[in-house]
This record gives structure tokens, sequence and C-alpha cells, in this order.
């Protein structure tokens, strides 16, 4: 039972931390910083399904973020939609779009799979860039109304923490949970060997077209979170290639495949970026760290920080998964 | 009907450019199974190390295609024994990651020197004038260029030894192993002419569109595209395929916005892989 | 008896080659039915067009009074019909035990993933693997590999068998022990349809046994009478001393 597996109560445990640390004093600049961990978590863990359980490579993952923020925001400002309900809405509509994408593109495999998706994001964001409705590429503002059901902004921003803080500890949970069941099995299958797992009965078509469409899900509520929490969205933010990237450079760091390893390598690197962003001789040269960190985990621990663990200490498998 | 056909003949002479860039990864892909995602940072390095040896000597800059491509295939051979040789044989995830890290790393010590701000190369050829339509000088030059040096290469690996080395590695790397080809110098050279074509594509895409640092990736794109309409390992194939793609940009850009091309080119792509997973070269077989 | 698989005139074409061409045959229930052939014969390709791998250019295959000819491998297992390997295909980055459990979990049951645990150490324990139940599948030796192919197959709980080349590469003892286990899935009521290299296994171990040489069947007979059979002595000719081995053994 997943009741039984202790990750999964530290996961609960990381997300009450997140939640009571800001509020504690109602430090906001902690908050801040925290945000953008569990936002780096939430897209690292849903990556994850991808690459690390399904053997997948998403380079535009992004993309289900940018558009859960278009839709979202769109559903607040054009239609006078709650939060909640166009969060939600989001979510749902990205992941069929996603669906219907996968049912296409993932008929390629590996390599191919891996260019297409850059494809879909640049598409994408060409569909998005010329779109009416959207206001093209300088996109949208949050009107400030949207703001008034959830107890004017100051409120709102709090209010929006905690959610991203639930939609982070969802992620984790979905990942422990897929872990744990015949579809994760299924989906390991196929990341070993696609044509061996359809021949064991797995129907590898329906399974890689559900979890990419899962994959969708959470980021692309966190989307129309984090887009409502900055007021605005535009093409170039929305779906910013880079962190795409840099979701990738997070899973390899933390240790691809397993839960642990992708919420620690979000949370490290995202403090790691902030903190050469923030630096003023390190922040023109944040890439090169990343893409030089990039070789070095790949090159010296392919299995990233949890693969090393697990060689130092066997017995941690049981416990971080 | 003029503006469709002057802008077809834009496309056609742009295209053989593109071609000459997806030369260079079809090489790299078929030789060695890499799919070299350094590709779109070369060809913005190509485009900057033209504005910057322009600037420094003021000669022809079709004449500064030699240094470039020297340069080039110098910066392939660290480029390979820093990300590459490795991960030949390694799962696909590995070479992507490892020559992806490459790219960011280009790209940001690029961003840090040159900012994200446009450049342009200042170097113009008087073009010719037929009837209503000026073909420009520059579009003809960099066609040409790019056509001599696909030429160059076809040549290079048809006639020499090591170009048939290559050859027989992207055929069969065991079987030619076997013959006692050292295939990591074979590879090694591969990868660097892969390198040096990127980088010569750019260095022609300077003369005639103004770029940023992030240029390559829009190149890049179409790179992808342009290999597999091809099939993997043409490398001539790849440049016909260019010019391909070049008339189509040609032939739609009177009608649409400049914005839908990667839609466009995207959608292309994903129906030749599905359609033709060998390319449109390639008859069908099974 | 019944026919429980029924193959009519399918063929498979390679570009030029024809890699399997206008085969017929039946499989009754309960029996071991043989593959044969010179290497290249089309035998696994023909193990390819019967699970799906390869759609059939031609004819049509019925199992188990269903039309599987258009169907996908994974929909032919759940039918209960499942395979091995020639070319071992380990799931490597995962546990002997996971291996085996991926076989139950998707095979013709669909069992949930606790019931599919213990259907898989069931199974490890009856091809001699329960030992290695939580090592890599990477570490097996070959014959390891081989029985991981025939236990993933047997988790899947099938009504048929398809066994490509198990014994290849095994020496005696393991060969002894394979022989064994291929009798004991029978005895249990699996059918069985098996290619073989190995003359004096198959001629001991099948019912019946089916020749093809260049994609074509050539003989269908038990096998005491393939090996009288003039073209397949003809088909092996190229190789006399498998003439021998046929001869001596049945
Ligand atoms: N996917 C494929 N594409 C092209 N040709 C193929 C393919 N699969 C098999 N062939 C060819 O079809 C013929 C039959 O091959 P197959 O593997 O079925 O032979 P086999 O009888 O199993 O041989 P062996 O005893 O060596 O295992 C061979 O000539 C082989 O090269
Ligand atoms: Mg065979």
């Amino acid at each position: 039972m997943i009741l039984r597996r202790p990750l999964l109560w530290l996961i609960l445990l990381l997300a009450a931390l997140f939640a009571w640390l800001p509020l504690h004093g109602n430090n906001v600049s902690l908050r801040e910083d925290l945000i953008l961990v569990a936002l780096a978590i939430i897209l690292t863990s849903n990556l994850n399904l991808m690459i690390g359980y399904t053997g997948y490579v998403n380079f535009g993952h992004i993309v289900f973020y940018g558009l859960g923020g278009y839709v979202g925001v769109y559903l607040m400002t054009v239609r006078g939609w709650h939060l909640v309900p166009s969060a939600v809405t989001a979510g749902f509509a990205v992941s069929l779009m996603a669906l219907l994408f996968g049912l296409g593109i993932l008929r390629l495999r590996g390599a191919y799979f891996a260019l297409a998706t850059i494809g879909v994001l640049v598409a994408v964001q060409s569909f998005v860039s010329n779109f009416e409705p959207w206001g093209r590429s300088t996109g949208m503002y949050v009107s400030f109304e949207s703001y008034a059901p959830l107890g004017g902004p100051r409120h709102a921003l709090w209010t929006t923490y905690f959610l991203i803080v639930a939609v982070m500890a969802l992620s984790l949970i979905l990942s422990l949970g897929i872990k744990a069941s015949k579809f994760g099995l299924g989906l390991f299958a196929i990341r070993e060997d696609e044509d061996a797992a359809i021949v064991l009965g797995v129907n590898a078509t329906i399974y890689k077209a559900i979890i990419y469409s899962v994959s969708a899900f959470l980021p692309a509520v966190a989307g129309t979170l984090m887009f409502f929490k900055n007021g605005t969205i535009d093409p170039s933010i929305a779906f910013e290639f880079m962190l795409s990237l840099e979701g990738i450079v997070m899973l390899m760091l933390g240790g691809q495949g397993t839960v642990a390893g992708s919420a620690l390598g979000g949370g490290l690197y995202e403090r790691l970026r902030s903190y050469l962003l923030t630096s003023p001789r390190l922040s023109e040269f944040h890439l090169v760290i990343a893409g030089a960190l990039l070789l070095l985990v790949i090159r010296l621990a392919p299995g990233g920080l949890i693969g090393w663990l697990y060689r130092l200490v066997p017995r941690s498998r049981e416990v971080i998964e | 009907m003029s503006g469709i056909f002057a802008s077809m003949i834009d496309g056609l002479l742009i295209g053989s450019v593109y071609g000459l860039a997806a030369m260079g990864l079809s090489l790299i892909w078929g030789v060695m199974d890499v799919i070299n995602l350094t590709h779109g940072a070369m060809i913005a390095l190509g485009m900057f190390g033209m504005y910057l040896l322009f600037n420094a000597t003021a000669i022809n800059a079709y004449l500064l295609l030699a240094p470039m491509i020297a340069g080039g295939l110098i910066l392939g051979v660290i480029i390979y024994w820093l990300a590459v040789n490795w991960v030949v044989d390694r799962p696909i995830l590995m070479s992507l990651l490892s020559t992806f890290a490459v790219n960011m790393m280009v790209i940001g010590i690029g961003t840090a020197i040159w900012s994200t701000s446009p450049y342009n190369v200042d170097f113009s050829v008087p073009g010719i004038t037929v009837g209503e339509y000026t073909f420009t000088g520059n579009h003809m030059f960099a066609a040409l260029s790019a056509v001599l040096i696909a030429l160059l290469l076809e040549m290079f690996l048809r006639r020499t030894r090591t170009g048939k080395a290559i050859r027989a590695v992207a055929d069969n790397r065991d079987a030619a192993e076997l013959m006692g080809i050292s295939s990591t110098r074979v590879l090694m050279v591969a990868f660097a002419i892969g390198i040096a074509l990127a980088v010569a594509s750019g260095a022609l895409v300077s003369t005639l569109f103004p770029f940023t640092i992030l240029s390559g990736a829009g190149y890049q794109l179409k790179s992808f595209v342009v290999t597999v309409l091809a099939g993997l390992g043409k490398p001539f194939g790849a440049l016909v395929a260019g010019v391909l793609l070049g008339l189509l940009e040609g032939a739609v850009s009177p009608f649409i916005a400049i914005s839908w091309i990667p839609l466009i080119e995207f959608g292309l792509f994903v129906l030749v892989l599905i359609v033709f997973p060998r390319g449109i070269f390639s008859r069908a077989t099974a | 008896m019944t026919a429980l698989l029924e193959v009519q005139g399918i063929s498979k074409r390679f570009g030029g080659l024809l890699a399997v061409g206008d085969v017929s045959f039946n499989l009754m229930e309960g029996e071991i039915l043989g593959l044969i052939g010179p290497n290249g014969a089309g035998k696994t390709t023909l193990f390819n067009l019967v699970n799906g791998v390869y759609k059939s250019d031609t004819g049509s295959i019925i199992f188990s009074s269903k039309n599987i000819t258009r169907s996908s491998p994974d929909q032919v297992v759940h039918l209960g019909l499942a395979r091995t390997h020639q070319i071992v295909r380990p799931l490597n980055g995962m546990s002997v035990l996971e291996n085996v459990t991926v076989g139950a979990c998707f095979g013709r049951e669909y069992q949930s993933r606790r019931t599919a645990r213990i259907t898989a150490l069931e199974v490890l324990e009856r091809v001699g693997l329960a030992s290695r139940a939580n090592s890599p599948a990477s570490s097996l030796t070959l014959a390891g590999k081989k029985r991981l192919e025939v236990a993933r197959a047997l988790a899947a709980r099938p009504k048929l068998l398809l066994l490509d080349e198990v014994l290849a590469g095994l020496n005696p003892t393991e060969i002894a022990q394979m022989i064994d286990l291929v009798r004991s899935i029978r005895d249990s009521g699996v059918s069985v349809f098996m290619i073989e290299h190995v003359m004096q296994a198959i001629m001991n171990l099948s019912d019946r046994i089916v020749v093809l040489n260049l994609g074509r069947k050539i003989a269908e007979a038990p096998p005491r009478e393939v090996v009288q059979n003039p073209d397949v002595i003809v088909a092996y000719l190229g190789s006399p001393d498998i003439l021998d081995k046929l001869r001596g053994s049945a």
C-alpha cells in the first residue's frame, strides 16, 4: 500500500514545511524563492514520467506549462472564471491536447521522438504568437478583477503559493503511485525495450499516449497558477526553450527514473540557478555552468545524485524510490 | 505572379544554404548515429565568426569561408573529444544530452559576449537585374558557395581514402573495423566535417540576414526537417532537400506571415517521419 | 483433437526476398510441434507472423477460434499466445522478478501487480531461477537469459507457447534441463511450437515437425517420416553432418 511507503510521508512533510516556513513570520521573499523551487519540482517530476519512466526524451515539456498558463489566464481574464476551476480546466484541456499530439508523434521512436518534441514546442509557440484571442505576440494581462474573489492581490499571492505547493506534492505522489502500479511497470518495460514489452503484452501505443497526457496535466495547472501570480503572459516567457532544457538538467542531476531524484534535482538546481542569476559576476554564465554540470553528471554519474546514493548505500533503495 | 516567382528564386538560393547546414547534421547522424544538438550553436558561431573575421580583415566575405571551415574543423575535433567520443554506442539519451550540454555552454558564452541583440555583416556584392526583378548578389554568392562546398564534400567522400573510410563506417562500423579501419579516427573526422559544414552555413547566412546568438536554433530545426526529408546519411540528398524546403518557403511566404513558417516546417517534419520514415529519396521497401 | 492454431497460406516479403511463402499448417491442442529448416529458412519470420510482430501479406491465422491475422503482439498475448526471442531480450534495467512480473501482468489473465508477483515467483521456481529473482536481468548468463525468456512467456499463462531456439548456446547439462522443462510445460496443458537446430532434442520432443526451406513448407510429418523425406534431405544436403544427425536421432 502507498500509505506504507516512507517516501509518501517525506513528501507530505516537505509540503508542510514549504507551507509553514514562509507563513511563519510572513516572509515574502522566502515564499518567492520557494515557489520557484516548487515549480522546478513540479516540472521535473512530471518530465520524469516521460524520460525516467518511459525512456522518451521530451525536449518540449515546457509547452504544457505555457499552454496551461494561456488557457487559465484566458478563462480568468476573458471569461471571468475563478482561479481554481480555470487551473483545473487548463489541466484537462492541455492533457487532451497532449493526448492528440501524442497519438501522432509517439509513433516515432527514440531520437525521432525527441526531435519531434522540439518541433511541438516551436510549432505551439508559433501558433500562439499568431493567435488573436490570446493577444498574439504581446500576450495577455491578468485583469485586476481576477484577484478580487481571492481577497485582493496580497491574499491571492499566498493562496496561489499554497496551491503551487499542493500541486508539487501531488506531482510527487503521482510519480510514486505510478511507479508502484501495473501501469508503471508497463512503462518501465517500454523504457527498457519497447518491442520486447509489446511482445510481453504491453499496449505501448496507448501507454505512451496516456503517460504523455498525464505528464501534461499538473504542469498545465501550475502554468495557470504561476502566470496568474505573475499577472502577465506572452509567448516568449510561456514557452521558454531554455526552461524546458533546464528541466532535463535537473532530472539528470537528481537521478532520472526516481521520485526523490526529480525532487532533489529540481530543488538543488533551482537554488543554484537563483544563486547564479543574482550573483553579479556569474549571472551571465549560468547557462555555461548548467551545461558543464550536465556534461559532468552524465559522464561521471549517469544515475544522478540518487544513483550515486544507491551505489554508496544500497539499502537506501528501499526508502528512496 | 512575378512576386511569387521572385520569392521562390530567393527561396531556392537560401535553400541551398539550408541544405549545406543539413549536410553537416546528416553526415554526423548517418555515420555515428549521434544527433548533434550543438548544431544550432555551431551555426550561430559561424555567424559570429564571420562577423569578427570580416570586421578584422575587411576582405571579401566569401573568401573568408576557407578560414571559417578550417576553424570549424578544429572546433569539431575539440567537441568530439569533449562530448561525443564517449557517448557513441551509448543510449541515444546520452548523446542527445551531452551534445546538448555543449550547446548550452556555447550559447551561454555567446550570450555573455554578444548578448542577444542583432548583428550583421556589412558586406554586399552587387546584384543583377533581370526585367523587374533584382537577384541580390549575396544570395547568389551564398548559394554558389554552398553548392561548391557540397560538391567538394561529395568528391572527398567518393575519391579520398578517408572519405571512403567514412562511408564504410557509416555503412557498417563493425565490418569496417574488421577491415582495419580505425573507427574512432574516422568518427572524429566525420564529426569535424559535420561541424565545419554547420559553421560554413552559419557564415553564409550571416551575409544574408541580421542574426543573434540564438538564431542558430531556427536553422537547426530546418536542418532536422531537411535531414529527415532526405533520409539519414545522405549528405547530397540533404542539399537537394534543403533547396526544396527553401522553394517551399519561398512559395508560401508571400501569402502568410513569416511567424507561421515554423509551424509548417514542424508539420512537414512529423508528416515525413510518419509517412516516409527513411526519407523521400529512398525507394519503398518491405 | 482440435486445432489450436490454424495457419492458412501466410507469406512475408522483405523487398525482393520472400522470407515466408504461402505456408499453411495446423497445430493441435496439447501437441509439441517442431519447426526446423536451414539458417535463413524463415522460421523466426514465421513466428513473427504468428504473434503479430509482422503482418502477413496473404492468408489467415486463426488461434483458439479467433482470427488474429491482423492482431498486434500485445493483443495476441492476451488471447493466450506467448513467445520467446531467439536473440534474448531481457529488460536489462529491471530485476529478474520484475521481468517475469511484466509477463504475468500483461499476459492472458491480465493479473494485478500483486497477483503477478506471486505468479512470477512460482514460474521462477519452476524454471530454476528462483535464487536469482532479485538480481538484475543483465547479470544472468546466456542460459539464464534463455530461461528468463521462457519464464516471462510462461507467466503470461499461455495456451500456446512459441519457443525460438531456446537450446542454442547451452551446454549439454543445460540442454537436458531445458528439455525437461519443455516436457513439463506440455504436460501442464500448454501446447508448444518450437524452433530448434539441436536435432536430437527436436526429434525427441516433437509430436510432429514442420520443415521450412527458402520460406516454403517442404514437409510436415512425425519426426520419423521427416528424416526420410527426400525434399528434406535435399534441403539439408549442403550440410551432410546435419543429415547424419537427422538419421541418427530419429
Ligand atoms: N526485418 C527483416 N528485413 C529484411 N529481411 C529480413 C528481416 N527479417 C528476416 N529477414 C530475412 O528473411 C530470411 C529469413 O530470416 P529468418 O530470421 O526468419 O530465418 P531463420 O529461419 O529464423 O534463420 P536462423 O536459423 O538463422 O534463425 C533471411 O534471409 C533474413 O535475412
Ligand atoms: Mg531464427
